[in-house]
């Protein structure tokens, strides 16, 4: 613990050097192939990669938080859903006169639903300064204010897991609403231009896929540099013994909230990433369930690895894309298998086990156990 | 308006005189004619006469059956392939018979004499009901009947219904004096719904005399604050229900989690289980035994229990057992069970809502202190309760409760007392799990039974655990109910979405303030 840890470390150094190939490779093979070559890269399938980017981004972030921090963040999709909002309502801007109804200011469902004017929160968001701004701001508020409260009062392990859990369920009924002036059931979608770019120009798929990636190496870089500096070791101690970080004189709500703040904001970027490229966001973004899966991807991947959790995110949606595919009755079964193979089999992930198996003695991602929450029984004394 | 009003009068004045003067003959007379005026003024005669006779002669107008005879007028009812004689119900022959017409007028006119007739019905439930369309038809014709009915009355909500008949009659006829009018307000503000308001206010503001107005306005603000009252017992009676529901849902966590410390997000899939069960057991009575169907969710709940905690203790048994002390990895294995167990279903059931019937004690409704409840809820709340009580039991004075309480709270203490702490764990989740099944039956009844059905229940369930305190059955209900009560408290206010999330950040916030719920066990367990 003496020694500094290198920034980027070896696998560190794969990763990046990975991600680096598959973002000149893709736009080489789409825009430099002819369309009749064999070798040519369909434009659907580069959205569909910046789609699995935009995941990692997310898994990172949740990495970030529950590999290194103990939180088990079971609200993600609603830092990711919010970035995507912020995103979407600028996209929606963007339509201008060009929407079913033509109104140059109202977006086509708050015409339908009779509004008369553009909600206060709307404001600002023609401008996409402003918008990559909110990207960042309302998750990382959000998530500020949800951690230091959580964190200062010590709501720790499931407790926090369930709490995270109904805000991000509360968020998805809210923003259900109609009244919300968020597009409700249906969402924002129907975008036409980001930047003056057209969105389903297959330029603009091109350079939107590489900000993703460059994005998550960017994202990787921030994390990685948050966990191996004096902070990140607090941070880890924290995760491994919380009273006794506490007891040490430092304060672990602090470093807690630092972490679930920046995390959320990774989720926040990914969410606007992924937007543009899938041309929907609608509540259904928030569901429970979807901030769950992304617990798997990184658990698949290596809990407490980062460059895990990139993975994992990438191989189990490049698994949904084929198996819903092919057979959608056995996707279900398969990531319900996954779920129970991996926290059974795989505690460490795919690149946890690697490492365990080939890193020696250097690289000892050992993970704590978790600490048991007491069974108890409240029948004594009590009524 | 000014017809109808017109219409009260006239028969006001003529058909307390028909009634004490001429007789049923003259009223008989008076419906073999073909003048409206005749016949209406011969349907009041006869519903104030007390004849015997009077509502099948009503009755048989009313279907068009009645028929006289112009020569000597006299009257016939068409019945079976023959005739009667209207007066005595005896066998009849006759010949050149016309039909007794009907205009919307006489119609109206029959329904009021009708509703006289009842007044003097021997079941009490018709009496009320006459008493009731007294009430709003407020037909002055009718106040000798109620007279009458009023003092021949013993049974105390009947009397009520028609004293506020009559005063509202009273009120309606113009020329009653002032006194009678004040004498009569109570009577009505007894009455305290939105009928009764509506009369007050036609009152406070038309009424010629100031007294009244001030009476009426009083009376006003008096059965409003009543109706208010109503409504919160309404709304809490809802929330109860609610609460109930949740309580079933949170019942089986609140041992695996509670008790056991096990998160599984399955639960709401044994619920689902539950529900499915319900189906199979209705099918297969529905195919076999159609009598039985009342019985089908007596028959269900073993079932059921059975099935989910079957399920239960497999999941127990293959997957939890190796991950005892790592309740976050515990969350996501039984998420993945969650997962596959919901595609089962929707395999092997299909994607739809499946149907499950209610027997017959289930559906109706009942009226308790102005409150309308209906069966199947009350029997949910019931069934809830029954399971909580038994659950109780099981836990605190069972030995198995006992070997339960003892591993949970000192595993190596109580392997070393002898017991089989693997076979208990098994069985406590069995029991959880089993416990949730049950509540499937119940949910059955009011929700969809589709592959679904337990998504929707399991954050809830754990808030309501969280909320009550973990590890304390009695937090579960405690918690289970407020929050059942205050989410249909809030609704009127916010709209059904708006209250539940409030109440989801009440219990985000909730949980800040007090981390371990309400009741939060003392000492050294819960830092442990």
């Amino acid at each position: 613990m003496t020694s500094r840890t290198a920034l980027i470390d070896t696998k560190g150094w794969i990763f990046l050097a990975a991600l680096a190939v598959f973002c000149l490779a893709v736009p080489l093979l789409n825009l430099g192939v002819a369309e009749g070559s064999g070798l040519h890269l369909p434009t659907y399938l580069v959205s569909l990669f910046g789609k699995y980017l935009a995941f990692a981004l997310l898994a990172l972030s949740l990495d970030l938080v529950w590999g290194y921090c103990g939180i088990l963040s079971l609200g993600h999709g609603a830092f990711f859903g919010l970035g995507g909002y912020a995103m979407g309502m600028y996209l929606m801007r963007q339509i201008g006169p060009r929407g079913v109804y033509g109104n140059p200011v109202l977006p086509d469902f708050m015409v339908f639903l009779n509004y008369k004017e553009l909600p206060w929160y709307w404001l600002g968001f023609d401008n996409f300064a402003f918008a990559a701004l909110m990207v960042l701001a309302v998750p990382g508020l959000l998530a500020f204010v949800f951690g230091w409260l959580a964190f200062r009062s010590r709501v720790t392990g499931v407790y926090l897991s369930i709490i995270t859990q109904a805000m991000t369920f509360a968020l998805m009924l809210a923003f259900f609403r109609n009244d919300m002036g968020l597009g409700g059931n249906n969402g924002l979608t129907d975008f036409k231009d980001i930047l003056g770019f057209p969105v389903q120009a297959q330029g603009t798929r091109v350079a939107l896929f590489v900000a993703t990636g460059i994005a998550l190496a960017l994202g990787y870089l921030v994390a990685r540099f948050m966990t191996v500096s004096a902070y990140g070791k607090i941070l880890i101690a924290v995760r491994d013994a919380e009273p006794r970080t506490r007891f040490l004189g430092y304060r672990p709500e602090h470093y807690k909230t630092l972490a679930f703040t920046v995390s959320a904001m990774m989720a926040g970027v990914a969410g606007a990433l992924y937007v543009p490229q899938v041309g929907i966001i609608n509540p259904g973004e928030f569901a429970p369930t979807n901030s769950i899966e992304a617990v798997i991807w990184v658990a698949v991947g290596g809990r407490g690895t980062l460059v895990g959790a990139a993975l994992g995110a990438v191989i189990v949606n490049y698994a949904k894309t084929v198996l819903t595919g092919a057979m959608p009755d056995a996707w279900l079964f398969a990531l319900g298998a996954l779920f129970v193979v991996v926290t059974l089999f795989l505690p460490k992930g795919i690149v946890g086990s690697l490492i365990e198996r080939f890193g020696g003695r250097r690289a000892r991602a050992k993970l704590p156990p978790e600490p048991a929450i007491a069974p108890k029984l409240a029948e004594e004394g009590q009524g | 308006m000014i017809r109808i009003l017109l219409l009260s009068l006239l028969l006001g004045l003529a058909a307390p005189a028909l009634a004490q003067d001429a007789g049923p003959a003259d009223a008989y007379a008076r419906l073999a004619s073909d003048s409206y005026g005749d016949i209406e003024a011969g349907i009041a005669g006869l519903a104030a006469s007390g004849e015997p006779r009077a509502g099948a002669v009503l009755a048989a107008l009313a279907d068009g059956r009645l028929l006289y005879r112009p020569a000597d007028r006299a009257l016939f009812i068409k019945q079976g392939g023959g005739l009667v004689d209207a007066r005595t119900g005896a066998p009849a022959q006759g010949d050149g018979l016309k039909p007794v017409r009907a205009n919307n007028k006489i119609r109206r006119a029959l329904d009021a004499a009708q509703g006289q007739l009842n007044l003097a019905s021997p079941d009490p439930g018709k009496r009320r009901e006459a008493a009731d369309a007294v009430f709003k038809a407020r037909d002055p014709v009718a106040l000798p009947a109620l007279d009458a009915a009023l003092g021949r009355e013993s049974d105390a909500g009947v009397k009520r219904a028609l004293a506020a008949a009559r005063a509202a009659v009273l009120l309606a006829k113009p020329g009653t004096p002032e006194a009678d009018r004040l004498a009569a307000l109570p009577a009505i503000q007894a009455r305290g719904d939105g009928d009764a308001i509506a009369i007050l206010r036609g009152l406070a503001a038309g009424d010629p005399s100031e007294a009244v107005k001030a009476a009426a306005a009083r009376g006003i603000q008096a059965v409003e604050t009543r109706l208010a009252v109503a409504a919160a017992a309404q709304n809490v009676w809802y929330g109860i229900s609610l609460g109930s529901v949740l309580l079933l849902a949170a019942i089986g966590l609140a041992i695996t989690f509670g008790v056991m410390g096990i998160i599984n997000m399955a639960h709401g899939e044994m619920v689902m289980l539950g529900a499915y069960t319900t189906y199979l057991v209705q099918d297969a009575i529905r195919t076999h035994a159609p009598g039985l169907f009342d019985w089908s969710l007596a028959i269900s709940i073993p079932c059921a229990f059975l099935v989910a905690g079957a399920v239960g203790v497999a999941i127990e048994r293959g997957i939890i057992r190796f991950l005892y002390g790592r309740p976050l990895e515990t969350l996501l294995a039984t998420f993945g069970v969650s997962l596959i167990l919901q595609q089962s279903v929707r395999s092997i059931f299909g994607p739809t809502n499946r149907e499950v019937g209610s027997p017959a004690f289930m559906s109706g409704s009942f009226d308790f202190a102005g409150l309308a409840i209906t069966w199947g809820r009350m029997w949910i709340v019931l069934f809830a309760l029954g399971v909580f009580l038994g659950l109780l039991f099981v836990l605190r004075k069972t030995s198995f409760g006992l070997k339960t309480r003892a591993v949970t709270q000192n595993r190596r203490m109580a392997a070393a007392m002898g017991i089989r702490t693997p076979w208990v764990d098994a069985m406590t989740f069995g029991l959880g799990s089993g416990i949730a099944g049950i509540a499937g039956v119940a949910l059955s009844q009011i929700d969809n039974v589709s592959p679904n059905l337990g998504q929707g229940y399991i954050i809830d369930s754990f808030l309501v655990v969280v909320f009550g305190g973990v590890g304390n059955l009695w937090g579960t209900l405690v918690a289970a109910l407020t929050l059942g009560v205050a989410n249909k408290l809030f609704e009127p206010y916010f709209g059904a979405v708006l209250a539940k999330i409030a109440l989801l950040i009440f219990i985000i916030l909730f949980i800040q303030k007090r981390p371990r719920g309400l009741f939060a066990l003392k000492g050294r367990a819960v830092e442990s």
